[in-house]
């Protein structure tokens, strides 16, 4: 039904116009490393003993999956506004409003963060690493256009996912979360450019009026960029 | 009123629901009636869990209920926007904002657009009969509650705001009715996200104009929801009721997190309330929309 079509290329967006599609590539690329150390773990899980050699995190299947899978976002997401209040540069690049702001931001997503690990208990994915080397965090720029690029992504991602959860309390649950994050992507859109709360980029504003959502594969791979830990989502839902 | 006109909508396309809902039928019609704040206040969860149980299996019926419900708000705030930027007061209207919030503004109406012929086309597509609004329906000063509404702007993106947090909230309150629903739930959410956006970016200019006119920072409103009815504006205590919560999933967000608690210091509960968004029912929603219905 040509009114449900979503566009499936967009990508994530790079400060830097240039270096975008290198860092897309490279995505892609680190995904598919991903990908083929998912099929070692299964492999290592037909000889037990082996587990180990997989250095990774498991998302689990399930609603576990798909909680995993935002716990994992909001991992990064937390990791990176830490980083970006905590830089000496904050208080230059930034005025007191949008330090004000940013910090709330901050807030929001390691409580998102540490929320998930709460909930998830023993099933909690572990702490994953990132590798924020690409982000400039001395740079207004460069920090505001990252911070859109993750907000985007996060919307897009629980949008996206919304309908593979069978409990309607983590459906709730989830919806209590994304459009706090579509808060903060239309915030920052508006830092980078006025007026790109709602940019052609991420809602179809010519059409039918709808968020582009995404699919988990889609995003993990978007996110693998930022992620040093692999991340085997092989049994997430996928209806 | 339009509570009893939803109902007679939804029954055009479910002629079992006034049986599905009988038992409390009297009582929906006693809210519009006597209007007492009191049973106001303790109907919606009774009406709640009565949606509930009447659609705990989703059907086509069902389905389009829950999509004319939504097509409903977008009328409200298709009209809203579209009057106050195009109708034949618009210039005076106009002429209190400046340039850039006039083309953000203009972007919302069109997505607002946009979202009223999605839900039409979807609803004829399911079998269902689309609910049909113009702007002559609607009261937007809300029985004289913004005698302002259409002249002077300030109050113009307060009501906007309160339309689009409360947008928001309303179709996060439809999530659990479209669970599993890969195509309907999934529609539902790419709208609710850009209802968000809405409201940050409306709530973004308010907050400009009140720090440009000497307000505090810390009393300014923010582009996210920070306890029960950061407006400043009493009347829409309704759309914000429950908005400070802090119970997630069972756990005290603002105190139960160590971590958390760590890093947001003295601002742990604030942030708490401001990092989830509350979904508002239908009966609740229904109530604080009424009074713009003529």
């Amino acid at each position: 039904m040509e009114i449900f079509t979503k566009k499936d290329d967009q990508l994530l967006t790079s400060p830097e116009a240039e270096s975008s599609k290198t860092m897309q590539r490279r995505q892609f690329l680190r995904y598919a490393g991903a990908g083929t150390a998912a099929v070692g773990l299964f492999a290592a899980e037909a000889c037990k003993k082996d587990r180990n050699d997989f250095k990774g995190v498991y998302l689990g299947s399930g609603d576990i999956g798909i909680l995993n899978y935002a716990y994992a976002l909001e991992q990064l997401e937390a990791a990176f506004y830490i980083q970006v209040v905590s830089n000496s540069a904050f208080a230059t690049q930034f005025s007191a409003d949008e330090q004000n702001l940013i910090t709330e931001v901050r807030n929001h997503e390691v409580l998102h963060r540490e929320f998930f690990k709460a909930a998830l208990g023993t099933s909690a994915i572990a702490n994953l690493t990132v590798n924020f080397s690409a982000i400039n965090f001395a740079s207004r720029a460069s920090v505001i256009a990252y911070a859109k690029a993750f907000e985007d992504l996060g919307v897009s991602a629980y949008n996206g996912a919304g309908y593979l959860i069978q409990s309607p309390t983590y459906l709730t649950l989830a919806g209590k979360i994304v459009s706090v994050e579509a808060r903060h992507a239309a915030y920052f859109r508006d830092l980078v450019a006025p007026n790109t709360f709602v940019g052609q980029d991420v809602v179809n504003v010519a059409g039918n009026g709808l968020e582009y959502d995404k699919t988990p594969q889609y995003v993990l791979g978007m996110a693998s960029a930022f992620i040093t830990t692999k991340i085997n989502a092989d049994d997430l839902p996928t209806s | 009123m339009d509570l009893l006109n939803i109902i007679q909508e939804i029954e055009k396309v479910d002629p079992e629901f006034q049986e599905k809902i009988s038992p409390r039928r009297a009582a929906i019609k006693n809210i519009t009636s006597f209007g007492s704040k009191v049973a106001v206040a303790a109907m919606p969860f009774a009406l709640g869990s009565l949606f509930k149980k009447a659609y705990a299996q989703q059907s086509t019926t069902s389905i389009v209920a829950v999509l004319n419900y939504a097509l409903t708000l977008e009328f409200i705030e298709y009209n809203f926007y579209n009057v106050g930027l195009n109708g034949s007061a618009s210039a005076g209207l106009k002429a209190t904002m400046s340039a850039n919030e006039v083309a953000g503004l203009n972007l919302i109406t069109t997505d607002e657009m946009h979202h009223v012929t999605f839900l039409q086309t979807v609803i004829t597509s399911l079998g269902g009969t689309p609910a049909a609004y113009t702007a002559a329906s609607f009261d937007f000063t809300a029985k004289n509650t913004f005698p302002t509404v259409f002249t002077d702007s300030n109050t113009f993106l307060a009501v906007a705001e309160t339309f689009e947090d409360t947008g928001v909230r309303a179709y996060k309150g439809q999530a659990p009715a479209l669970l599993r629903n890969k195509t309907v739930l999934t529609a539902a959410l790419d709208i609710h996200s850009v209802e968000a956006r809405h409201a940050s970016h409306l709530r973004m200019l308010r907050r400009a104009r009140m720090l440009a006119a000497g307000t505090a920072v810390t009393a300014a409103i923010k582009p996210w929801i920070t306890g029960a009815n950061d407006t400043g504006i009493t009347a829409v205590n309704g759309s914000y009721a429950g908005e400070d919560n802090v119970m997630q999933g069972g756990v005290n967000v603002a105190t139960g997190l160590a971590a958390y608690n760590t890093i947001a210091g003295a601002n742990a509960t604030t942030s708490a309330t401001q990092a989830f968004d509350e979904p508002l029912d239908m009966p609740s929603v229904l109530a604080i929309v009424t009074p713009f219905f003529k």
